[in-house]
């Protein structure tokens, strides 16, 4: 992408190739989830190139998904972690819906929104990986008993559709708020979105000199 | 193995819609008289070479039990098991009993319901429950449906196995194997009615004779089993090598097949619709010019402090 040089780096590339490979294996392990999830959706096997290599693939990505994960939280974790300013966001959150920004609180580099995704996925993804290794039966199920694999599988079933929700929740916003997904895939936003959505964030990054993501130390 | 056209089916895994259902045959049952049995194994040897099965050769673990545990190659296992009972007139008994283990073919089959492959698993009208393994994804659900721990997965196909209570010969009008073979007698095979009454005759007789607490076993909780058991101690079944007192599908199992797969698919549909009205009714969030304008004025404002 052509660069002008008053944009702001929202993301590093990093950060972008470790958000995207989350979000892929994110997209396969809920098209085969729902696989197995509900017959009516056990066409999707098909997408994996059948149901045994749906059975076979499904942990496998699971497991980078989760190592990914950790990569996301290693690089972010800083930032989302929550502040008193969420709270007045929140209380602001008619406004926000309702696409008037004139009266939100100034918020940092993440809103009280994008941190409750974070968290939330940092959650899950933990539960749904080691629900998933109970429930991994040619490499695990002589380790548990069947009970365990029966809690197991059906934690794993609540936490993946808890994950979904959110997952909903964070696409939608993306589409949302305009300039969103550039942020995720060129990694760069304009100073006017930032004023627009993340002022304390602009501020500190003006203030230092700083063209992103994090101020100057 | 492969669903045979010969038999009606009346329950298909992961299917939502209903089985043809015109034709009506009648209910067959599996009778394993307990206190009949010799512990002989015709049943497990004729069990193996009807279904051409070749399990490993095992150990001695100290007990008759052989192999130890039901495996997909073994799909029956006499179970051995030795237990103090009290009678009125002997006083402490030692009792040797030996029970045929394999699948219980219950009227509502927990491995059917826990099942995500549609077809893999099927229960035929005359109440067979049967693995047609061309549709087994090898997920290993139906070891959780399953009430009575018989599933086993092989690791080298990756498929589920049980007894198919010889689905192949009873649908050409033959009794299972293990029936063919049993040189007692202990192991009967008919409609489910004649087999519950030749039970009851078995029954008395075994009062007549102080097993005041004989019985049939034919658990409810599941609907009823098409194997059933007269077991001389039938208020008792878990003296039998751990047979359920009373087996039922697991509540986390009926939880998770149940009402949440509908409320789940319907909850992701909600929450997807609701972004799209959100989009129609209120529509993207666009940054104005005025926000350009003022981030312009912080920059400059930066740039030259005074």
């Amino acid at each position: 992408m052509t660069r002008s040089p008053d944009r702001l780096v929202r993301n590093s590339t990093t950060a972008r190739l470790n958000h995207w490979l989350t979000g892929g294996c994110f997209v396969l392990l809920t098209l085969s989830g729902l696989a197995m999830f509900h017959p009516m959706l056990f066409f999707l096997s098909e997408l994996f190139g059948g149901g045994q290599w749906m059975r076979a693939a499904h942990p496998w990505i699971g497991a980078l998904l989760l190592l990914s994960y950790l990569g996301l939280i290693v690089q972010c974790w800083r930032d989302n972690l929550p502040s008193r300013d969420d709270i007045v966001w929140l209380g602001a959150i008619n406004r926000v819906l309702a696409n008037e920004e004139d009266g939100v609180p100034e918020v940092g580099r993440f809103n009280a929104g994008q941190k409750f995704v974070f968290w939330a996925m940092a959650l899950l993804v933990p539960v749904l990986f080691v629900t998933g290794l109970v429930t991994w039966d040619v490499y695990f199920s002589p380790y548990t008993t069947i009970e365990q694999q029966r809690i197991a599988v059906l934690v794993h079933s609540l936490a993946a559709l808890g994950a979904i929700l959110v997952w909903i929740l964070h696409v939608y916003a993306a589409i949302w708020v305009r300039g969103s997904v550039q942020a995720m895939t060129q990694g760069y936003v304009t100073r006017g979105w930032a004023w627009r959505h993340h002022r304390k964030w602009l501020r500190a990054l003006t203030a230092t000199g700083s063209s992103g993501p994090r101020p100057k130390a | 193995m492969s669903s045979l056209q010969s038999l009606d089916i009346a329950a298909r895994s992961a299917t939502t819609t209903p089985s043809p259902q015109v034709r009506k045959t009648p209910e067959l049952a599996k009778l394993i008289d307990v206190s009949s049995c010799i512990g002989c194994k015709a049943c497990q040897v004729a069990c193996m070479q009807w279904n051409d099965l070749r399990d490993e050769v095992g150990d001695n673990i100290g007990t008759y039990d052989n192999p130890r545990d039901l495996t997909p190659e073994s799909w029956t296992v006499m179970r051995f098991s030795e237990v103090e009972t009290q009678t009125k007139d002997e006083g402490t008994r030692l009792e040797w009993l030996i029970r045929k283990d394999g699948c219980m073919h219950g009227e509502d089959p927990g491995c059917l319901k826990a099942c995500p492959a549609p077809g893999a698993i099927v229960q035929y009208t005359n109440g067979i429950v049967d693995f047609i393994s061309e549709n087994c994804i090898g997920c290993g659900y139906c070891i959780k449906g399953c009430p009575f721990n018989i599933p086993r997965i092989s690791p080298v196909d990756h498929k589920s196995y049980k007894c198919t209570l010889c689905s192949d010969r009873v649908g050409v009008g033959l009794e299972p194997a293990c029936v063919k073979a049993c040189p007692t007698g202990a192991i009967m095979f008919g409609s489910k009615s004649d087999m519950a009454s030749w039970a009851g005759e078995r029954i008395e007789d075994l009062k007549s004779r102080g097993f005041a607490n004989a019985g049939l076993y034919d658990p409810p909780g599941v609907g009823g089993t098409h194997v059933m058991y007269v077991l001389h101690h039938a208020d008792r079944p878990s003296l039998y090598a751990g047979l359920p007192d009373k087996p039922r599908i697991s509540m986390f199992v009926e939880a998770w097949k149940g009402m949440f797969k509908p409320v789940a698919l319907a909850g992701i549909a909600v929450a997807a619709v609701a972004g799209f009205l959100h989009w129609v009714v209120t529509g993207p969030n666009d940054v104005q010019p005025k926000d350009d304008a003022e981030a312009e004025h912080l920059r400059q404002k930066a740039d030259d402090p005074t």
